[in-house]
This record gives structure tokens, C-alpha cells and sequence, in this order.
């Protein structure tokens, strides 16, 4: 989020406590070797990754820097930005004075991989080497449970497996699915869920196969970081709308990286048609703001900007104090610097809820 | 406001920069072409090193379809969030008035001159035969 800090206030200058959302931790698929097992080490040498795009070995769209990172942030002592523990440590946890971080691998995870089992035993092993290699050895780093989640029962299962460690603080998605989230295909994910009294992170990208807008592929890398506002509107709506909020209850869901100026938005305009429409819905009890308010979380980084930061404030009012978490994305070139990242003109308490308060609530941080 | 040594003028080739600290403040020397310059090191957006940031050229376009390429090697993309500066002025492409890094003069100096003083080069060493980068700070 870019607002300029042109007057720092007195309540910004206080060195908060910062929990971090959103941290990229970068594994190798050489990292995850002694996470798999013969099978299928010998399946990925033979026929690699195959995900649900046509650039197996890239990103659909260039990125601005290679591989998407702060240029100071791959390690001096070699390796890729988010594999060095002790580069982050010193980089950004001790910098920033991070009391913890949650880590949200994004590759290679086994999302979005066509081959199911293979998928599933990607996810399995990044989960273990997030803990051997990161949150093992620098216990504020706190691990998401990277789920197959094209597959819910084989996702289900990894969340059983990994939710007795509490060093586990979420279950792990991405934004484009090949079906819209609310559908039912992938309910046992959200039973998995609130069964183990997790929230579900849903971070942006991913490999639904289809392409990034209902009008196709659009042109430009600033066209598909655009679009996550609308592909996050499409999910949400979709969650509420199939009924997932009614059927589990106690479901959170924290939206990272999807920005939120278009949430209060979406809940209005879901709210009018519902009136309208309510016969076609009868499973919901409420108003879809209702659901929204309820059931979502957001992270700051990136915030939509505005001239004047008052604008943006109005939004976080709307969608409220309490629901906004702080996130850097640390090591990618979007990074947000939590000095700075956050409007000069919020009051102490509520820069508090949004570094801290709202992140120990949803993730349950003693 | 002094002025302050901060390197040997063949130490940075062309297209190259040297990170230095004068006066308390971390500023980096670009040498455009036998030209220097020299920025802040923060990157007036959101404090990011600009000292590690890319030089690019400046792209433009005056109607959808056309292009214009030209300044090849003068414009700093932060490391950061890729704001664009423009080396020798330290002006922001995208907001020019409001965002610009900190530019200092920079001037040549042979080192016969440097070593009459007065100059702040205390852990420098200057010869008479070389020419030097000089920043005022």
C-alpha cells in the first residue's frame, strides 16, 4: 500500500508489535526431496510439474523482477529470497520486530497440480520442510497447512494430520480454483477446518486452468494483479451464496492479498439483489453483509491507494477495525514496510488491532 | 554543508555506483557516461535502498501503439515497489513535484586540488595524480 507519509504522526512513530500475515518461504524442489518419497521423487524427475496453466515452468504473466522479489532480498550467501532462515531473521524478522510471521508457501506446494496424489504429496512435503527448515528454527514463524485442495478429501486429510502442532496457524489456499469455492466439491476442507479450529487463508494467484478474466487473457501484468479484486469478489460471493457460511458456522476466512476497497462494495450490491432474489437462496438466514462481517478477514498489503488517506480509512471503517490484519509480503517486490505501510492518521488503538490484536485473535497467538 | 571525497573517478565506471556514507547519510554516486550524480540512498515512497535499484531507460508513448525509448542507463527503479527516478535529478517519473530522492552536487575534483583542502576525506586516500568524485553534504 502506497499512501505517502508526508506528516508522520506521533502514533506512528511508536515502534508497534507487528504480526505478519503474509511471508513467502521458498523451497526448492531439491529442499523437498527428503520429504518424498521414492515414488514420487522418481515421478518428478520423469515427468515434472504439471499445473492447471500453460506455462509449467513459469508464471502466466512476467513478473517485474525476477521471481517477483525485492531486489535485496535473495541471501548474500546464495539461495532464493525466502529460503535462508537466518537472512529473513535478520532481514525482516528482527528489522521490523516481527512477534510472528505466518508463512504461505506458495511454490512448490503441489497446488493446482493436475495429478492428484502427486499434489497431495507435494503439499505433504512442503508442510514438513516448512517445519524442519523454518518454523523449527526460529519459532516466531508459524506454518499454514499447504492443502491439495482440487482434491478436499486428500486435503482433509493433510489438514487431520497436521492440525495437533499448534506451530500450524491456518489451512492453505489459493484464490483460482477450478470451481468457484463455494461449491460444495470443497466443503470438506472447511469441515476440516472449524473441526480443528483453524481459519482457512485464501492468498491470491494459483492455477484454476481457466484464464484470469471472463473475457480471457488479458495483455498486461498490471491487467492480472488488477484482477484479483474481481476473482476474490467472484469467491466470496460464491462462499456465501452456496450456503458455506450457514453449514459451518464457525468458518474464517482471511483473504490475503486481494486488497478489500471493493468489499464494502460487493456487500451492498450483494445485499440489493438479495432482496430481490432471496426465493432463489432460501439456505441464507441473512444478509450476505451479514456473512461478510461474520466470517472474512483481510490483509493490508497491497491497499488500494488513496489521494486522500481519509478515503481509505472510510473503507476500513466500513469493513471494520476489527477484520484487518497487517501483512508485508516479505521477500516480493510489493513488499509493504510496516514502519510506514499503514495510513499516518489511525488512532494508536486502531493500529494496534491491525498490527496485532485482530492476528492474535483469528490465529490464536497466546 | 561540506564537501566530501568519496571516491577515485576510475573506482566507478561507467554505468557503475558506489554506495557511500557522508555526513551521517548513506547517498549513492552513479556515473552516467563520465558524468556523476548522487541520490539518498532511501527511496522517498517507502524507504527502500535505492543504491540497490536498476537502472532502465525512460519509455514513452504519445498514443497506444507507438513508443519512444530514449535515456537509456538514467532512470533508478527502486528494488522495492519499481518507482522510476530519474538519476540526475532524482525526481519520480509518476509524481515529479511530490516524490523526488535527495540529489546532492556532485563535481570532479583533480586530486592536486583535493589535497589543498578544504575537503573531508579522512579515511580516503588522495593523490595528486588522480581525479576524485566530490559530493557536497
Amino acid at each position: 500500500m502506497n499512501v505517502e507519509l508526508r506528516q508522520p504522526l506521533a502514533a506512528a512513530r511508536v515502534k508497534p508489535t507487528v504480526i505478519d500475515c503474509d511471508i513467502h518461504p521458498t523451497a526448492t524442489l531439491a529442499d523437498l526431496r527428503p520429504y518424498l518419497s521414492n515414488r514420487w521423487w522418481d515421478y518428478l524427475q520423469t515427468y515434472g510439474e504439471r499445473r492447471r496453466h500453460g506455462f509449467a515452468r513459469s508464471y502466466p504473466y512476467p513478473k517485474v523482477t525476477p521471481r517477483a522479489c525485492r531486489r535485496d532480498a535473495w541471501p548474500p550467501g546464495g539461495g532464493l529470497p525466502g529460503s535462508d532462515v537466518d537472512f529473513m531473521r535478520a532481514q525482516h524478522l528482527d528489522h521490523y520486530g516481527i512477534e510472528y510471521g505466518v508463512m504461505n508457501p506458495l511454490s512448490p506446494t503441489g497446488q493446482g497440480e493436475q495429478n492428484p496424489e502427486f499434489s497431495a504429496a507435494m503439499a505433504a512435503a512442503n508442510n514438513e520442510w516448512q517445519m524442519a527448515a523454518m518454523t523449527g528454527r526460529e519459532p516466531r514463524l508459524k506454518s499454514s497447512i499447504v492443502v491439495p485442495y482440487e482434491d478436499a478429501q486428500a486435503a482433509s486429510a493433510e489438514i487431520k494430520r497436521r492440525a495437533g502442532n499448534r506451530d500450524y496457524v491456518q489451512v492453505f489456499m489459493l484464490s483460482r480454483t477450478s470451481e468457484a469455492l463455494g461449491r460444495r466439491r470443497y466443503w470438506p476442507i472447511y469441515e476440516a477446518a472449524v473441526e480443528h479450529g483453524l481459519p482457512v487463508g485464501i492468498h491470491v494467484f494459483g492455477y484454476s486452468g481457466w484464464p484470469t478474466t471472463a473475457t480471457g487473457w488479458p495483455s498486461f501484468y498490471i491487467e492480472e494483479m488488477t484482477e484479483h479484486a474481481t476473482s476474490s469478489q467472484a469467491l466470496v460471493t460464491s462462499m456465501i451464496m452456496e450456503g458455506v457460511f450457514e453449514r459451518y458456522r464457525e468458518l474464517k476466512i482471511v483473504l490475503i492479498e486481494s486488497g478489500f476497497g471493493w468489499l464494502p462494495a460487493l456487500g451492498w450490491r450483494l445485499d440489493r439483489n438479495w432482496k430481490r432474489l432471496k426465493d432463489e437462496v432460501p439456505h441464507l438466514r441473512r444478509a450476505p453483509s451479514e456473512y461478510i462481517r461474520e466470517h472474512l478477514w483481510v490483509s493490508t498489503q497491497p491497499m488500494e491507494e488513496a489521494e486522500d488517506p481519509d478515503h481509505l480509512i472510510e473503507v476500513m471503517n466500513w469493513i471494520g477495525f476489527d477484520r484487518i490484519l497487517f501483512a508485508s509480503d516479505y521477500p516480493h517486490w510489493d513488499f509493504d514496510d510496516p514502519f510506514v505501510a499503514l495510513p499516518p492518521n489511525l488512532d494508536a488503538e486502531q493500529r494496534r488491532a491491525i498490527f496485532s490484536e485482530n492476528a492474535k485473535r483469528v490465529y490464536r497467538f497466546a | 554543508m561540506a564537501r566530501h571525497v568519496v571516491a577515485a573517478v576510475g573506482e566507478i565506471a561507467p554505468g557503475g555506483r558506489k554506495l557511500v556514507h557522508v555526513a551521517g547519510r548513506a547517498v549513492v554516486v552513479f556515473n552516467l557516461g563520465g558524468e556523476f550524480f548522487a541520490l539518498g540512498d532511501r527511496c522517498p515512497h517507502k524507504g527502500g535502498s535505492l543504491s540497490q535499484g536498476k537502472l532502465t531507460g525512460l519509455v514513452e508513448s504519445s498514443a497506444p501503439g507507438e513508443y519512444r525509448y530514449s535515456r537509456r542507463g538514467e532512470i533508478l527503479r527502486c528494488p522495492w515497489h519499481s518507482w522510476e527516478f530519474d538519476v540526475r535529478t532524482g525526481r519520480s517519473w509518476c509524481d515529479p513535484e511530490r516524490l523526488r530522492a535527495r540529489n546532492y552536487a556532485v563535481s570532479v575534483e583533480p586530486g592536486a586540488r583535493v589535497v589543498e583542502g578544504p575537503y573531508v576525506a579522512e579515511t580516503f586516500p588522495v593523490s595528486v595524480e588522480n581525479d576524485y568524485v566530490v559530493v557536497e553534504a
